[in-house]
């Protein structure tokens, strides 16, 4: 019994002596509490949502107002015809539109019935749901009221909810584009994060330095042939997505590919990153890991909307590159846009991969100390 | 005078798959010996130690250890032995102190009676100053006598050193030498291997190992009549790698293949 | 005239506040096999390690073929071959292979300088498929050398080569390393081992950080201050603790199978065989003898910690 409380005794004092398992038990765990707490929300808040006011009556602007005054929406302005539809959700911002028909009042009072429709944006399934919900609701309180003043005829506007790009509103469409979000990430910064580490734990760094091979050339030749393999690795998770779950590339596969492999470099290029930072190959391994998968899993629009979270993680979302591809492979893949609406992404990424091979070749220690 | 016997090794076999890397070894420890145990990298020491120190089973044949078997009765040997490795016995992080009751309770060694003994243990290795330094902070020097110092603190009957002197500088290793004679003149037995050869000769009996049999044990002056050399190194070089047709005799210019030692890093 | 390939002035290097290095000066010359002979925690790797340009020294100035090691490492690191201790070698790549990469990076081939590493790559040859990490550690040491000579360096700098190799292989291996003289390389080498030091043309004796003598290894043995005598008996523990006790004796060391002994004044009589009897030890044998450069490697430490 003696030996074991010994043994348990010198346990406790390795792990108080090392800051980086205090880290692991107690900051850790805070950190998680405080992030999904303000993260996890099954309301909406602000979501951005345009109409298509073909009536312009009476009715139609006191509908709007109170949809609006619900505090649930944001007005994202308002759309002149059904073409406009279309662009509107490929620009990303808006998430569902109201179309009243035309004559919508004069509908209302002599048929008693009019119709509305709520097109929501369903390559974001969660939020689709929740903005017909709420929008639903509120209509029916609409009713509600009219039908207070009015004296016998039951006035009723009905709600239409009709998915844009994502008719079945199956969850897979929001689910793979993220997952292949979060693997690249993690799979290519794992990959390369070591490769720096080994060599310094290994030795065989000093004598890589003692050589007339320049800092760039490590790097690019440790990154190459990864980005080469990667390649493969890609085209063989779309075939896979589009025979197993049926996801479709709406638009230009070419793009996709190009879009993917811009994303890939990147992710390499953190990793070489990371990898001339860490002194160990333990430590590599736990940052690029850690330090990338909760991020993205939570803060890159995966799965839970950036518009919902306070604005500090929104800030934080803008700052990390995976919220970047998400819009892009969604975007391709699921409305089927072009590089007009996503070369504003493209250029972001591509000016963190120049970042980071920039970064790398500035730490990337020349001596030993 | 009949001397007990401490180890007892009868055609001890150990193999790894198809590579042998002990064949057959015979011979026996005395009680209170210096036992050197020589041999090239991969002859077979460490394997043949970390059989005698209860880590490993034999594949075949009969080791004893302190009166236990090391085939059936692992456990009980490494309680009654002291073993040191060439350098990482004690846990950096920790102090001198720490690591004396650490190794003390594991030991089975009662509190009040450490306490006792770790003032002894410092004030004879002169070590006062030390008491609450960390490990990784002293010099290997230090650290050599201490995890010596605390292999033998339960004063078990035999005690195995592997290397215990690699790098360290030339008085520390004397220094660490009379501990070593001391220990022995307590009728602690020593077994020990070590690259140096001059220390062979502080050994009572010395033992050669090459290519997983022994191929002398003897005291090193009887060795070194029998092969006509002026030191155990002498011996050592003659018989440790005898000259083959596909190895030539050290000096005469080493051209054509040698066969490779083999390499048993990965397997132990 | 022959060119100095390394002049170090006034080195000085900490880690926090421990002093690694102090004070070191020293020069090396062209062809000349030069020694660093210490223990573990000398310095001997991070006096290497500001020679390769791998470390900036804190104090003090080298230069090495011509450059500074501070501003001039681009130059030299084309210029050195090295091999650090752990024999740094890429163990899942083949020996052909770890062979065939080290040549590529200093822009050249391994059959341009076939001749020059032709002798030792000879003997681990017939392995050339076999992983770096299955080798023995003779032979991982014959491939490091390998790999560190490929481009024909003008200077070779070997980081205790010989540390975890058994006896016989470090003996071949500086054999090896006299060979390279012909080609005109300069050679400096670190090792724990002071029986090596006489395989040197010229050798620094270093300990905790400072030199403590610099010179052939010849002269170094000379420079024994004292006369040796060596004792041998077969009772050698008994024979330290009693010689200890004898007023007339400066030093007593063991030394294998006898013990190094010196006297005040050099002087030795009757008395000390007096003395021996007494004490039981009867069989003794008293020479004089050489100085080692271990004895004289032990007496410099000791004046080390006498100041």
């Amino acid at each position: 019994m003696k030996r074991f409380l010994g043994f348990v005794k010198k346990e406790f004092l390795h792990i108080f002596r090392d800051y980086r398992t205090l880290i692991i038990i107690f900051g850790i765990p805070a950190a998680q509490i405080l992030i999904f707490g303000f993260v996890v929300r099954t309301d909406i808040k602000d979501a951005g949502v345009a109409v298509l006011d073909l009536s312009h009556d009476e009715i139609t602007q006191r509908l709007t107002n109170k949809i609006f005054s619900s505090g649930f929406f944001v007005n994202d302005g308002n759309l002149l015809n059904y073409n406009d539809i279309d662009v509107t959700f490929k620009k990303g911002n808006t998430k569902a539109i109201f179309v009243f028909e035309e004559n919508f009042g004069s509908n209302l009072y002599r048929k008693g019935r009019a119709s509305m429709s709520i097109i929501a944006d369903g390559s974001e399934p969660n939020v689709a749901t929740l903005i017909t919900n709420y929008t639903t609701a509120i209509v029916n309180d609409f009713n509600r009221e009219l039908n207070k003043d009015a004296v016998n005829s039951v006035l009723l506007i009905q709600p239409e909810v009709k998915m844009f790009y994502n008719p079945e509103l199956k969850s897979h469409f929001m689910f793979v584009p993220g997952v292949i979000t979060l693997i690249l990430i993690l799979i290519c910064a794992l990959m390369t994060s070591v490769t720096i580490t080994r060599e310094k734990e290994f030795g065989t760094m000093e004598v890589l330095l003692v050589s007339p091979l320049k800092p760039l050339q490590i790097i690019l030749g440790k990154v190459t042939p990864y980005f080469l393999l990667s390649f493969i690795n890609i085209t063989l998770i779309l075939i896979l997505s589009w025979i197993v779950f049926g996801l479709p590339i709406k638009g230009s596969v070419v793009l996709l590919l190009f879009e993917s492999m811009l994303y890939i470099l990147m992710s390499l290029s953190l990793g070489i990153l990371i990898s001339t930072i860490s002194k160990t190959m333990q430590q590599a391994i736990f940052i690029s890991f850690l330090g990338l998968m909760l991020p993205t899993i939570i803060l890159s629009g995966f799965i839970f909307p950036i518009e919902n979270m306070p604005k500090v993680y929104e800030i934080v979302s803008k700052i990390i590159p995976p919220s970047y591809f998400i819009t892009i492979i969604k975007g391709i893949m699921i409305k089927g846009t072009g590089i007009t609406f996503v070369w504003k992404e493209t250029l972001v990424i591509l000016f963190m991969t120049l970042l980071f091979i920039g970064l790398s070749v500035r730490k990337f220690k020349i001596r030993l100390q | 005078m009949t001397r007990n016997t401490v180890i007892s090794v009868k055609d001890l076999v150990k193999r790894f798959g198809s590579f042998t890397a002990n064949d057959n070894l015979n011979f026996e420890v005395y009680e209170g010996e210096i036992f050197g145990f020589l041999g090239a990298n991969g002859a077979g020491k460490t394997t043949a130690i970390r059989i005698l120190s209860g880590l490993s089973r034999p594949t075949s044949g009969k080791a004893t250890v302190a009166g236990f078997d090391a085939g059936t009765q692992p456990e009980k040997i490494k309680k009654n032995i002291g073993y040191m490795c060439q350098k990482f016995s004690l846990y950096e992080d920790l102090t001198v102190r720490e690591n004396i009751i650490l190794y003390g309770v594991i030991y089975g060694m009662k509190l009040p009676a450490l306490k006792q003994r770790i003032r002894q243990l410092l004030e004879k290795l002169k070590f006062e100053e030390y008491e609450n330094r960390i490990i990784s902070d002293l010099p290997l020097g230090l650290r050599q006598k201490l995890a010596f110092t605390i292999a033998v603190l339960h004063e078990p009957r035999i005690v195995f050193l592997d290397e215990p002197t690699g790098g360290v500088d030339p008085i520390t290793r004397r220094q660490f030498w009379e501990m070593i004679y001391e220990t022995a003149a307590m009728n602690i037995t020593v077994f020990v291997t070590t690259h140096y050869m001059d220390e062979a000769e502080y050994c009572d009996r010395v033992s050669i190992m090459s290519e997983g049999k022994i191929v002398a044990l003897d005291t090193p002056a009887e060795l070194k009549r029998q092969y006509n050399a002026e030191s155990v190194e002498e011996v050592f070089v003659k018989i440790a790698r005898p000259p083959t047709p596909s190895r030539p005799a050290v000096g005469t210019g080493s051209k054509g293949g040698l066969k490779p030692e083999p390499d048993t890093t990965g397997k132990i | 005239m022959m060119q100095k390939i390394i002049e170090s002035s006034a080195i000085g290097k900490s880690f926090g506040e421990t002093k690694a290095l102090e004070d070191i000066s020293f020069s090396v010359n062209e062809s000349e096999i030069f020694g660093f002979i210490g223990p573990d925690g000398a310095g001997k790797t991070t006096l290497f390690r500001i020679i390769t340009t791998l470390l900036l020294p804190d104090e003090g100035e080298m230069r090495v073929m011509g450059h500074d090691v501070v501003t001039g490492f681009k130059e030299l690191r084309k210029n050195i071959g090295y091999m650090p201790g752990r024999f740094s070698l890429y163990q899942d790549l083949s020996v052909e292979e770890n062979l065939n990469f080290y040549a590529t990076v200093f822009g050249t081939t391994v059959k341009e300088n076939y001749d020059l590493i032709s002798d030792i790559y000879s003997h681990i040859e017939p392995f050339k498929k076999r992983l770096a990490g299955r080798l023995s550690g003779g032979m991982k040491q014959k491939l490091a050398l390998s790999c560190a000579l490929i481009h024909k360096p003008a200077l070779l700098v070997l980081d205790e080569p010989t540390t975890g190799v058994d006896a016989v292989s470090r003996s071949e291996f500086w054999d090896m390393l006299k060979k390279l003289k012909q080609h005109n390389i300069t050679i400096i080498v670190s090792t724990p081992y002071m029986d090596e030091a006489m395989r040197c043309d010229r050798v620094a004796l270093i300990q905790t950080g400072k030199i403590l003598s610099i010179d052939s290894p010849v002269k170094i043995k000379e420079g024994f201050s004292r006369k040796l005598f060596r004792i041998k008996t077969s009772q050698k523990y008994k024979l330290i603790s009693v010689l200890r006790k004898y007023p007339g004796v400066v030093t007593v060391y063991p030394f294998g199978d006898s013990a190094h002994v010196t006297f005040i004044d050099d002087i030795i009589d009757d008395s000390l065989s007096e003395f021996l009897v007494k004490a039981g030890i009867d069989d003794t044998v008293i020479e004089e003898s050489e100085a080692g450069i271990e004895d004289r490697f032990l007496e410099l430490m000791e004046k080390g910690t006498m100041v």
